[in-house]
């Protein structure tokens, strides 16, 4: 039985709602995918937010949006919101997946059926 | 939301970073019904433990007017959990599990934006999960592929008589797999690579 199976509790709203001081993640959804990679471009401050120093400190590696999530146990809508702040004030690079045609791009299924004939 | 378990380290442990030359992701969706084993298979073929990343659900729905707490305080969380496999020093591919029942849709409209596509994975002891999910699938025009996981104790049909059972179409191909082997799993999704790959032929070849 997976977690995600099991997880269907209530949050805590409030902790959330202080976190993005109010905040939705409407507009960011469209800059920011589950899968696009984060980078730091800066280090943490004393006097930022904690979560978003947590961001700049876990990030050095590229780290998808989906990582940061799980990382910091901050719901995606919540972690768009910080990244997206952090991407106004260049102290983050986010790194787009590959937009999507109809179909994806032969060269790069072919790419991807290499590396899993390879595990 | 607090500390689960005893990982007090927050984020990844050396061994899990990319490499800073990592430019591109990329996203297969695994689709199935509780216990169906999404998490297995992720497991599988993860080069990292997967992940688990939540997202809110509130009951009002989103987006309609600026009562933002409010609507908070009826959130809902669903978990999804993932894993990622390098498959180079460039490109990342992401696999995500998530819950075919139909109230967790929500979670869907970000989840298949730029997806390559979805393998639906269905426990042949309970199929009706998998008939919704297909017919969403199809509605979305996501390409898939059907694993039917392996379970000791599950019947095994010939999956000619599966496809007629989940009145599948000729073209979607459906596998048999052992989401517990990372093999199988990955035969998996090669299944759905080649899917695509066939989808994307130029026509007339």
């Amino acid at each position: 039985m997976s977690a995600a199976d099991q997880d269907w509790d209530e949050g805590n709203p409030e902790r959330l709602y202080v976190i993005t001081r109010g905040r939705r993640a409407l507009a960011e959804r469209t800059t920011f995918d589950l899968v696009t990679l984060v980078v730091s471009r800066a280090e943490p401050t004393p006097t930022m937010q904690p979560e978003h120093a947590a961001i700049l400190r876990i990030c050095g590696s590229p780290l998808s949006v989906a990582e940061i999530s799980a990382y910091l146990r901050l719901p995606m809508s919540v972690v768009t919101v910080l990244l997206a702040d952090l991407l106004a004030e260049e102290r983050i690079e986010a790194r787009a997946p590959v937009p999507k045609a109809i179909l994806p791009d032969r060269a790069l299924l072919e790419a991807v059926m290499h590396g899993l004939q390879r595990l | 939301m607090d500390f689960r378990d005893s990982e007090t380290v927050l984020g990844p442990q050396s061994a899990d970073l990319l490499p800073a030359s990592a430019t591109t992701a990329v996203k297969i969706v695994i689709v199935g019904g509780f216990g169906v084993g999404k998490t297995t298979l992720v497991g599988s073929v993860s080069e990292i433990r997967p992940l688990t990343t939540e997202e809110t659900m509130t009951q009002a729905g989103a987006g309609i007017d600026d009562t933002a707490g409010v609507e908070l305080k009826t959130a809902t969380t669903v978990a999804m959990d993932f894993g990622r496999i390098s498959i180079g020093d460039e490109l990342v591919l992401y696999v995500f599990g998530t819950p075919g029942q139909e109230r967790f849709w929500f979670l869907w409209n970000g989840l298949f934006e730029g997806a390559l596509g979805a393998v639906v994975l269905v426990d042949t002891r309970r199929l009706e999960v998998s008939f919704d999910v297909i017919g969403r699938l199809e509605d979305r025009g996501v390409p898939f592929v059907v694993a039917a996981n392996t379970f000791p104790e599950s019947p095994s049909y010939p999956l000619d008589e599966l496809r007629a059972a989940l009145d599948l179409p000729d073209e979607v191909p459906i596998v048999q797999c052992d989401a517990r082997t990372r093999e199988s799993s990955r035969d998996v999704l090669m299944a759905l690579m080649r899917h695509l790959y066939n989808l994307s032929a130029p026509p007339g070849r």
